[in-house]
């Protein structure tokens, strides 16, 4: 296995407050990261540094390294580029207030490709990667917002998808639907996880030990732990970890 | 208890009265449309109804006519109305354009400090009284005109989309400015998520996102250019007669027609002011359906 993402030393800062305080971290290749810790811990802020999404809030400091295949995703990489090669899903599903078919086509539009025929096959094999095809195979041209929450949630995995990333970010993806459609999304996730490396936050502890390889744990802008994710529910190393993961924290 | 009881019912008048207060205000809106609507209509109809005392006049002949000579009896207003609808199109297919582009510029892509020095200019060019519009162009933009056409003056069509177009732009700029800041930022992270660029994600989801708010202020554009008046009137040139023939034609829109003349009309002529009047009502009342057709389409989603 190779590391797909080594991080050094990252300090990141809204304006005067530090939200990440020297985070260390190595992730494989085609693993699947769980991100754990309280409300606020900076789960989010990680999350949105690995793909420059911070950048777009103002007053937004980074130090340290990003390393995304061995470049430095803020000094080697475009940030479009960066931001293709890293897909995201987002805690609220937020497709596009458009038809299911442009929403998925949206990426590989937006870099150019312009034929119908390699868009269809692009859609419906990114719909079919979402294990969403069937459910609106009969509905491609109706508007995205139409549909359920779990629906839209898979929707926009598929948008994510369509523009073949090599790491998937997902933030609480889960937390805004019913159990059936959690599970598809998590059974997703593992499928998916034969090609992509995934990275998720979540704050269901469950989730965490069912589809992760490696989980970390975070407290306020900390990296506390970071192992194996069956070490780190069973025999965690870290006081406070024990505490978080057996709801004794706080 | 009976301390509460004497706090309940005075709390309780005040309800009653700020609700009589806010309702009395809300008349004096309706009764207000209400009497203008009323007071022209039954003015400016008179004219076309068989025995008026002042003489009649065809509602074909007004409504098609190519001449306004009131001292022979022709009250013609077809070309004012096709010199209003050309100098309003012309002024929303320039000003609509650059007014978005304008917008977009405000809200997403300028960094901060240009931002505070472009939004007072807007506003302050909404606030300019339209008299002041009407000099500019008639001491800047008519005499450029005049070096540019072939006709002796350079008040003319024109002239009147130019300034015209400058006057729209405060309301589309605003309006379409708050249109873009309502859209919501998970459209624009989900599609600079996908890698695409920030100009891509302006015109690919933000500017569709927020098309009935863009509508709302071209409608609300039209609006003004179409009952605009002093500005129009002193770049016009206000012919008696005829279809203006090409951008360098002086016009004569249905604003100006009443402006110039009602100070010293009388009789049949007044009420014929009053009639052309009625139809630049009938315009703008066509507007603002439109404009709630699409503001309630937005709403509902
Ligand atoms: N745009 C911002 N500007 C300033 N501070 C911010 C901003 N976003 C987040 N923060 C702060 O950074 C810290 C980490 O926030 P973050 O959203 O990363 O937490 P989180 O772990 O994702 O929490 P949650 O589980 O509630 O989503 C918090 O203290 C938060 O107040
Ligand atoms: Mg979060």
């Amino acid at each position: 296995m190779v590391n797909k993402f080594s991080i050094k030393n990252l300090d990141m800062y809204y304006g005067d407050f530090q939200a990440l305080i020297n985070v260390n971290m190595e992730i494989l290749d085609k693993e699947i990261t769980a991100l754990i810790g309280p409300s606020g811990c900076g789960k989010s802020t990680f999350l949105r540094t690995l793909n420059r999404m911070n950048d777009l809030i103002e007053g937004v400091r980074v130090e340290g390294e990003i390393l995304l295949d061995g470049e430095n995703i803020y000094k080697d990489i475009d940030v479009t580029k960066l931001r293709t090669r890293i897909g995201m899903v987002f805690q609220k599903p937020n497709p596009f207030p458009m038809s299911v078919y442009d929403n998925v086509a949206y990426g590989p539009r937006a870099h150019g490709i312009k034929k119908k025929a390699e868009l269809d096959e692009i859609v419906e094999k990114s719909l079919r990667r979402a294990a969403i095809w069937d459910e609106v195979k009969d509905r491609i041209k109706k508007n995205a917002l139409s549909l359920s929450g779990g629906q839209q949630q898979r929707i926009c995995i598929a948008r994510a998808l369509a523009v073949d990333p090599e790491v998937l970010l997902m933030d609480e993806p889960t937390s805004a639907l019913d159990p059936i459609s959690t599970l598809k999304v998590e059974d997703l996730a593992e499928e998916l996880k034969k090609d992509i490396t995934i990275i998720i936050v979540t704050h269901n502890m469950q989730q965490a030990a069912r589809i992760s390889d490696k989980t970390a744990f975070f407290l306020n802008g900390e990296l506390i732990e970071f192992d194996e994710t069956d070490i780190i529910f069973s025999v965690p190393k870290d006081k406070r970890t024990e505490d978080y993961i057996t709801g004794r924290f706080g | 208890m009976g301390k509460d009881m004497k706090l309940d019912r005075k709390n309780e008048l005040k309800e009653k009265l700020a609700h009589y207060l806010f309702l009395f205000n809300a008349t004096v809106a309706i009764i207000s449309v209400a009497a203008i609507a009323f007071f022209v209509f039954y003015r400016g109809l008179q004219p076309f109804i068989p025995g008026n005392a002042e003489g009649t006049y065809s509602l074909i002949d007004f409504l098609t006519g190519l001449e306004w000579r009131p001292g022979e009896g022709k009250f013609g207003i077809l070309y004012m109305i096709v010199g209003s609808l050309l100098a309003t199109t012309g002024a929303i297919v320039l000003g609509v354009p650059i007014g978005i582009l304008t917008a977009v510029f405000i809200a997403e892509l300028a960094p901060k400090w240009i931002r505070t020095v472009i939004k007072p200019a807007v506003e302050l060019l909404a606030g300019i009284p339209s008299v002041i519009y009407g000099l500019f162009g008639l001491g800047i933009i008519v005499p450029a005109i005049m070096q540019l056409s072939s006709q002796p003056q350079g008040q003319s069509l024109l002239a009147v989309i130019l300034v015209l177009m400058i006057m729209i732009l405060p309301t589309v700029i605003t309006i379409t400015e708050s249109a873009i800041k309502a859209v919501p930022d998970s459209y624009r992270e989900g599609s600079l998520g996908l890698g695409a660029t920030k100009l891509y994600t302006v015109f690919r989801v933000v500017l569709p996102a927020a098309k009935s708010g863009i509508l709302a202020g071209v409608v609300l554009g039209i609006g003004r250019a179409i009952g605009e008046t002093m500005a129009v009137m002193l770049v016009a040139g206000n012919p008696i007669a005829g279809l203006p023939t090409s951008i360098f034609s002086p016009v004569r829109p249905l604003t100006t027609n009443i402006a110039m003349e009602m100070s010293y009309a009388f009789g049949l002529h007044q009420e014929m002011l009053f009639a052309t009047g009625v139809v630049l009502f009938t315009f703008i009342i066509i507007i603002n359906l439109i404009l709630n057709r699409i503001t309630r389409g937005s709403e509902l989603k």
